[in-house]
């Protein structure tokens, strides 16, 4: 048996730890490098003892749950690692390890090094705001470090504010925080006020009580405030503009774990405050999913900015998880609880393995931006020869993130299809067709998902540098190189392993529908995933992995057979007679995505612009100007215009401010009247 | 040795020592409609024995990428290969994964196929990597929602039982489902294995190259490797549809009389669906590749039918 609140509890005080220390270095500012590596350390202590503290939570047979009064009525600060905290703990912990590592070469360049202690000080803030977000219990508590992880994160963003676009990204991501807050706030007393308690442990099946209208309308608000955290389509434009302005390990958190505190709360509405709901709101879910997995990777498709590209791809794997959600909701709805399960366990599992693979990938890229000082993909390539570890773990995240087998993005991928296909059978009317459609589209997603992720690793990695940059990139510090290895490798285990890995779902799939299913997910002494029965299919990448072992090696075979002479030299790649190809010659980003931009153009209604100078004859060009831009469809059609509008209302509302302390305290005397009146009625 | 290891090394064989046949014989064929004689049915097998002895140059910008490769391609497609049932209703290696795990595992070879491209920094390369990843991605909706369609009727998406329930009512072809179903396979299989009029395996004009691009820097027994894996696959996707939406003949066991017969067959509706697609070549120009999503388009909107009228019939 684990001391797991004594865990829990220690974990929480390394990262206080590391905040004082942090703010204490800053104060000082004596030491700033080592002190950093100091504060990096407690943080991977504290990730370390959170993990445990997760295992004990996912192992113990009951909730462990602690609190305190605050003296404040209706708050207390309240803690409970039920099974679904303790599984977003342990995905917490496990990329905190891993960025904490990563953090000890990292600390002390580029946007950092102007105060690494206080950088981590924020840093070990953000894990503690974020551990607390996970175990909270009380919904004051919860709003509280919901609210902390919002500031963590907002000054993290900026942290280099000398530049203006991390100051935009960061004020963008703050303002609509605020807004899902706000939409949060209500939400929850909705439900709260059905309870008559804040605590959560009263909330467990509060929909019950709730009149159609009101639960109907809670559940939009909680759906759609949480999905600004977790950046659903059309909330999502501050994703791809906070994320890549930020240093590249609070990237990695971002995008792996910080928007996952909106699915959080998604898995904890859906699955645990409400009970069946009605069609529709799966249904909503549902489509939410499948418009942010293809339009988040269609998006993606289009960028050359490395960071900003991967930044996209966490809007596609938020959607690819709500397509488990809905699904679970809709099964729910219809009264299939073991199919209930397996969606919700595709969709809490692409919400670990997303976590996984795209921190290892922002690290990646924090890496290659260390390496040659530029986002811009344009100006990489030929990386895997100067930084051939990186390149490995970059691969391996690409593959991952692919969906493609034997890795652990394959394998929720696969359970999410497989929920998807059984829908079809279980539901009745027209809702069924809603299904296999939304299969098709999430076999679109992933395909284009691979199409991007060609991109991105060819282009960076592949051929010749394209900059004096990246012509003398070097490979990063071995700390770095740790922190994705334990990614990467983390990766490998959850694709070969997941049979042994799915068991942790039973807990939260025995609360939320009543079934333990993961018995039935296995099959073969655990070499075998199946979906529910063995009948309706299986997979085992266990086995895929060891014969693309096996079969790769069977040409080694026709070798030998023949004899061959091993003649093998090495020459100039074809330059079409003119001597000396160069990085010239090179596809780019821009030119691997552009029959996708003209297929998709409806979309993307893409402009370009072509200036040429010419000398002599129109085939003499002297200089040449190519530019390209698509429109950014959300921005400029939803945004601009409520933009406007609540510019206009606020100037308009401005002659209400004129100056005069006279007019003000009419305001006031009005105000007391119209308040006395209500009261009277009242 | 026991059964198992024997069914899996038979169809080990089949699908390595037979898809060069279907691509000779699909060669030959077109020859002869073109009124050319052509370079007979066997040429494909003296082709790879000849690159398979050859030396090879390696590009001096490519990485080892460029060459593992090959390797992957290989083991991805002929893996591909072992999950689909040929001549028996139970392929050998059917539990390891369905028809997901075919088309993903077909996706793992092209995701590197893409990247050898890539690696040599010629353009050639990248604009082959480029037009088969946008051509790859636009099929995959069709592809999968009429194998969905497929798995939904028989209630799995493990290939053998699929291939058991079509097994059990050999007349199911007939259900407007599963035509639809077969017409928007057939429109993926030519988009998948880069026929006309989609991509045309024997031209060398940058223009309009896709395969080609993407591997004109392989030699030798490199090459060799690809060519073959790029005949693999096509024998794997015809094999899926053939014994899919017409299992006829399928033996229950590998083991018995019925075997020899069922290999005939099956190499029978093999070559019947080549000749199919060569007549669809030969009859057709080939598209410019900003008409290909309408013709994909068309497979999707196919699938989509198919899949609404299992719900109507």
């Amino acid at each position: 048996m684990l001391p797991t609140r004594e865990l829990y509890i220690a974990g929480l005080v390394a990262y206080t730890l590391g905040i004082a220390a942090g703010l204490a270095g800053h104060v000082t500012g004596m030491a700033r490098s080592w002190i950093a590596r100091a504060i990096c350390f407690l943080s991977l202590v504290g990730a370390l003892l959170e993990f445990g503290a997760a295992i004990g939570g996912l192992l113990a047979s009951g909730d462990l749950s602690w609190s305190l009064a605050s003296g404040i009525p209706y708050l207390n600060y309240g803690v409970r690692l039920d099974p679904l905290s303790a599984y977003f703990i342990l995905a917490l912990s496990l990329l905190a390890a891993s960025v904490s590592v990563y953090s000890f070469g990292y600390v002390g360049h580029h946007s950092t090094r102007k105060s690494p202690a206080l950088f981590c000080a924020f840093l070990n803030l953000l894990l503690l705001a974020l551990t607390l977000v996970f175990t909270a219990a009380n919904i004051l508590f919860f709003l509280i470090a919901w609210e902390l992880t919002a500031v963590a994160a907002y000054f993290l963003i900026v942290f280099d504010h000398e530049s203006a676009e991390s100051r935009k990204g960061g004020l963008l991501y703050f303002l609509m925080a605020r807004g899902g807050t706000g939409m949060l706030f209500v939400g929850f007393l909705l439900l709260a006020t059905a309870a008559g308690s804040l605590e959560f442990s009263a909330l467990h099946g509060v929909s019950r009580q709730l009149s159609p209208m009101v639960g109907a309308g809670a559940f939009l608000l909680l759906f759609f405030g949480f999905g600004v955290k977790a950046g659903i389509i059309p909330l999502h434009i501050w994703l791809p503009a906070a994320h890549p302005v930020a240093p590249s390990n609070v990237s990695a958190l971002m995008s792996g774990i910080v928007i996952k505190a909106g699915i959080y709360g998604m898995a904890r509405v859906f699955f645990d405050f409400y009970g069946a709901l009605p069609v529709w709101a799966g249904l909503t879910v549902l489509v939410v999913g499948v418009v942010s997995a293809l339009l988040g990777v269609l998006y993606a498709l289009m960028e050359h900015d490395l960071k900003r590209l991967l930044a996209y791809h966490s809007v596609e794997n938020i959607g690819i998880i709500l397509m488990g959600f809905g699904s679970a909701l809709l099964f729910r709805s219809f009264g299939h609880p073991q199919l209930a399960a397996l969606a919700l366990i595709a969709g809490l599992f692409h919400t670990l393995n997303h976590g996984v693979f795209k921190c290892l990938l922002f690290l990646g890229a924090g890496s290659v931006l260390h390496a040659t000082q530029t986002r811009n993909m344009e100006q990489m390539g030929g990386l895997i020869r100067r930084m051939p570890s990186t390149a490995l773990y970059f691969l391996i995240g690409a593959i991952a993130i692919s969906g493609l087998p034997p890795l652990n993005g394959f394998v929720s991928e696969w359970f999410t299809y497989q929920a998807l296909l059984a829908g079809f059978g279980a539901t009745p009317d027209l809702t069924r067709v809603a299904f296999p459609i939304a299969g098709a589209l999430l076999a679109l997603t992933a395909a284009l998902a691979a199409a991007c992720f060609v991109k991105a690793f060819g282009i960076t990695f592949l051929a010749l540098p394209r900059s004096e940059e990246a012509e003398h990139a070097r490979e990063v510090s071995f700390s770095m190189r740790s922190g994705m290895a334990i990614l990467a490798l983390a990766c490998v285990l959850l694709g070969l392993g997941a049979t042994w890995f799915l068991p942790v779902f039973d807990a939260i799939t025995n609360r939320a529908f009543g079934v333990a299913i993961s018995g039935d997910l296995v099959a073969g002494n655990g070499f075998l995933l199946t979906a529910g029965s063995a009948m309706r299919g299986t997979v085992s990448t266990v086995a895929i992995a060891l014969a693309l072992m096996v079969l790769g090696s069977f040409p080694l075979l026709f070798w030998f057979v023949w004899k061959r002479k091993s003649v093998q030299v090495s020459g100039p790649t074809w330059d079409c007679g003119q001597p000396g190809l160069t990085a010239q010659n090179e596809y780019t980003a821009t030119a691997f995505s552009k029959p996708l931009r003209m297929i998709f153009a409806a979309l993307f209604r893409p402009r370009r612009e072509i200036q040429a100078e010419y000398e002599v004859s129109a085939y003499y060009p002297k200089s040449f100007h190519f530019e390209s831009e698509i429109e950014p469809t959300f921005e400029a059609h939803v945004y601009g215009p409520l933009r406007t509008a609540v510019l206009s209302i606020s100037s308009r509302m401005r002659r209400l401010q004129t100056g005069s302390i006279h007019l003000y305290l009419a305001y006031v005397f009005v105000t007391l009247i119209l308040l006395l009146l209500f009261g009277v009625r009242g | 040795m026991s059964q198992p290891a024997l069914a899996l090394i038979a169809q080990v064989a089949l699908v390595l020592f037979l898809s060069p046949l279907i691509t000779g014989f699909s060669r030959t064929l077109k020859a002869r409609l073109q009124t050319r004689r052509g370079p007979g049915i066997l040429q494909p097998y003296r082709d790879l024995r000849k690159l398979l002895q050859k030396g090879m140059v390696i590009p001096d910008t490519a990485s080892w990428i460029f060459a593992a490769t090959p390797y992957i391609l290989f083991a991805t497609t002929l893996l591909a290969g072992l999950m689909i049932p040929t001549i028996s209703a139970q392929a050998p290696l059917s539990l390891l994964g369905g028809v997901l795990a075919v088309v993903y595992l077909l996706a793992l070879g092209r995701f590197f196929l893409a990247l050898g491209g890539l690696d040599t920094g010629s353009s050639f390369g990248g604009l082959g990597s480029s037009r088969e990843m946008t051509i790859a991605a636009i099929a995959e909706p069709a592809l999968m929602l009429a194998v969905f369609t497929v798995a939904i009727a028989a209630g799995s998406t493990n290939l053998s039982t699929v291939a058991q329930s079509a097994l059990g009512q050999s007349w199911r072809f007939l259900a407007p489902s599963q035509m639809l179903a077969f017409a928007a396979l057939f429109i993926v299989l030519i988009a998948e294995t880069g026929r006309i009029p989609v991509d045309n395996p024997a031209t060398h004009l940058e223009l309009t190259m896709i395969h080609e691009a993407m591997i004109l820097e392989y030699s030798g027994p490199y090459l060799a490797l690809i060519e073959w894996s790029a005949a693999m696959k096509q024998l794997v996707l015809m094999t899926l549809l053939v014994n899919v939406f017409f299992p006829f003949g399928l033996s229950a066991g590998w083991w018995q009389p019925s075997t020899l017969v069922s290999l005939v067959l099956f190499i029978g509706k093999l070559l019947l669906l080549a000749a199919a697609v060569v007549l669809v070549e030969t009859s057709n120009a080939k598209l410019r590749i900003f008409r290909v999503p309408e013709l994909l388009a068309v497979a999707f909107v196919l699938s989509a039918l198919a899949l609404i009228s299992t719900f109507l019939f």
